[in-house]
């Protein structure tokens, strides 16, 4: 046996081997690609099955014949355990819901995207990573200890300067989820920023753009759909919040008349009743149903947002 | 190689952490061995007025066994018998009696006829403002106060004076999975509805929290939650004109307070075992110490367990 024979043979081997390696590492490639697949897709497969979970539990009574969605909708009165005279309306909830969510995200949203800026565009690096972990704190504290402090601190200062009769009311419930959404705001908002090319601000910079100039003209547009999607989760936040706004907003059923009202929103009024609510019974499936509201104005929202961010890249 | 190495691994692991398991199991053998017996878990479950005290007791109960294991929590009484009806829980707290309908779920449901144990009483303490001038108020008052077609909706109605832009009527309630709630319906306003717009608390204590921050309120919640000098519990009487009553200890037990209520346990059919202990334990001159310890009216000395 020659040197050249032996190294002949090895090579042989060699490619023996290599072709029979692919047959393990190509099915190991293809059970990966079904993984990653099904990783990609459980996305939909778990909203699917969450809507179709809670749309089951909710439409025996959505079809059962004596139950009327006009007055499920747009009627205020609620006494899901009345032992004369039943009634579901939930009216005032949604009211109760957008009111809180409208004032926490006209807090939120200048508050939230003004720090974004500032921490991405205008402080130094020191102020910067304080900022940053500070921010990253006020996420982390739990919903029902923001709750607690709307129902202690709060309502007493907002009846010591407002002179409000109660302190737990729309303002309160506002003002804490406005602090609950603001560091999602700012940090995606942020990573929207720093995702802008530095190409883009020297160029600003290049043409003389003041710093302000370059912000509004420059950052702020090539950042929209970012900022938007930063918008939006803080909305989700708000409008998904429960235990806080449980605890804050006073859980009143009434129709606010001003932001000094008590009020109670969709979340909590799930949250609070259905620990209780007999399993199959009439007040069970009014409260999937309202699960079933809740899941579609989150819906409209997104679809509208995304319509949104598809025109603004459109043009 | 690398996989072979990979599954070597794998299987060390495995049996590292059975390993671990087994030896675990062991200890634990070791010491149920010296107190008799394994450690046992009691669930108990429901009304917020009873969480504060469901917890002392469990707590006390763990210095006399150290094997059982009390786990509490609260939600309110409907919470607690909903969970009963489940069958998820051994015990459950409770406010208010069972309804008919609830009894007949839970034997449909488990198959044992749920069992009341009375363990001690409380007054409903009826709480406002620490600053409002009122002392004592009737039970038609508080229907007018509370219920859907009640008229009174300021100070003013009541005869009482109060401070500029503060005369608005303030109620405070509970949410409707608190036996606080039904017992307040069905004794006060006799069945009827609450009027809507009251700020439903998730518990006991938020209501008294609440009312002792804000000047106009009124509320209801267990006497075990009074916090003098922050609020101030009203004397109750059944009709205007007729005296009015203090929540105390005394008037409770001779029944002259007209809002009180029987605080109960609830478990599946006769309860066995460590659970049985425990209601008994609960039931005797120790458990009712922690009972009085914790604001409520203990059981008279005739009905407790020797």
């Amino acid at each position: 046996m020659t040197a050249a024979d032996s190294t002949q043979k090895q090579k042989v081997s060699f490619a023996v081997r290599q072709a029979r390696r692919p047959a393990w590492a190509l099915l190991g490639e293809k059970a990966l690609t079904v993984l990653i697949y099904i990783c990609g897709i459980s996305a939909i497969l778990f909203v699917l099955s969450i809507f179709i979970f809670v749309f089951k539990e909710a439409a025996p009574i959505l079809f059962g014949g004596n139950f009327s969605l006009s007055q499920f909708l747009f009627s205020d009165q609620w006494y899901p355990t009345s032992e004369v005279n039943k009634r579901y309306g939930v009216w005032a909830m949604i009211a109760g819901t957008f009111s809180v969510t409208a004032l926490a995200m006209a807090l939120a949203v200048p508050f939230g995207l003004g720090a974004a800026i500032y921490v991405s565009e205008f402080c130094g690096p020191r102020v910067k990573e304080t900022l940053k972990i500070t921010i990253e704190l006020l996420a982390a504290i739990p919903s029902v200890v923001w709750g607690f402090i709307g129902l202690t601190v709060m309502s007493k200062l907002i009846v010591t300067f407002t002179g409000a009769a109660v302190g737990v009311n729309i303002l309160n419930g506002g003002i804490i989820l406005a602090l609950m959404s603001v560091p999602i705001i700012v940090s995606i908002g942020e990573d929207a920023l720093k995702a802008v090319p530095d190409s883009y601000r020297e160029a600003g910079v290049a043409l003389g753009a003041t710093r302000w100039q370059l912000v509004w003209r420059v950052l702020l547009p090539a950042a929209k759909t970012g900022l938007l999607a930063a918008v939006l989760l803080g909305v989700g936040r708000a409008v998904g919040e429960t235990m806080a706004v449980l605890m804050a907003t006073g859980h009143a059923v009434h129709i606010p008349h001003s932001i000094l009202d008590s009020v109670r929103t969709l979340t909590a009024n799930i949250a609070a009743e259905l620990g209780e609510a007999p399993a199959e019974s009439d007040h069970y499936r009014v409260l999937f149903l309202i699960g079933v509201l809740l899941f579609t104005i989150t819906f409209v929202v997104n679809l509208a947002a995304d319509m949104v961010v598809k025109g603004i890249r459109r043009k | 190689m690398t996989r072979k190495n990979l599954l070597s691994f794998l299987a060390v692991g495995c049996g590292v952490v059975m390993a671990a398991g087994l030896m675990a199991g062991c200890g634990k053998g070791g010491d149920g061995s010296k107190s008799g017996a394994a450690k046992t878990t009691i669930q108990n479950k429901g009304s917020d007025t009873m969480v504060n005290l469901a917890q002392a007791w469990a707590e006390e109960y763990k210095k006399l066994a150290p094997d059982v294991d009390v786990e509490v929590s609260g939600g309110g009484s409907g919470v607690g018998i909903a969970a009963l009806i489940r069958g998820t829980i051994d015990i459950a707290n409770a406010s208010r009696d069972m309804k008919p309908q609830e009894v007949e779920q839970a034997k449909k449901n488990t198959g044992n006829e749920p069992k009341q144990f009375v363990i001690g009483y409380d007054a409903l303490g009826i709480y406002v403002h620490k600053d409002n001038p009122l002392t004592e108020i009737s039970i038609e008052q508080l229907a007018e106060i509370y219920a859907e077609d009640g008229k009174f909706t300021k100070w003013s109605d009541l005869g009482v004076t109060m401070a500029a832009g503060k005369d608005e009527i303030i109620r405070v309630s509970r949410q409707s999975s608190s036996g606080t709630y039904e017992f307040f319906r069905e004794h006060v306003l006799n069945k009827k509805d609450f009027k809507l717009g009251s700020r439903d608390m998730n518990g006991s204590k938020e209501v008294v929290e609440l009312v002792a921050n804000t000047p106009g309120a009124i509320g209801y919640s267990g006497m075990g939650y009074n916090e003098p000098g922050k609020v101030k519990m009203l004397k109750v009487s059944s009709k205007k004109g007729e005296p009015a009553v203090e929540p105390s200890v005394a008037n409770t037990m001779s029944k002259k307070y007209p809002v009180a209520r029987s605080l109960d346990l609830y478990t599946l059919g006769e309860p066995e075992g460590a659970v049985r202990k425990y209601v008994d334990w609960i039931l005797s001159d120790a458990g009712q110490k922690v009972v009085e310890a914790n604001g409520y009216v203990p059981l008279s000395p005739e009905r407790r367990k020797k």
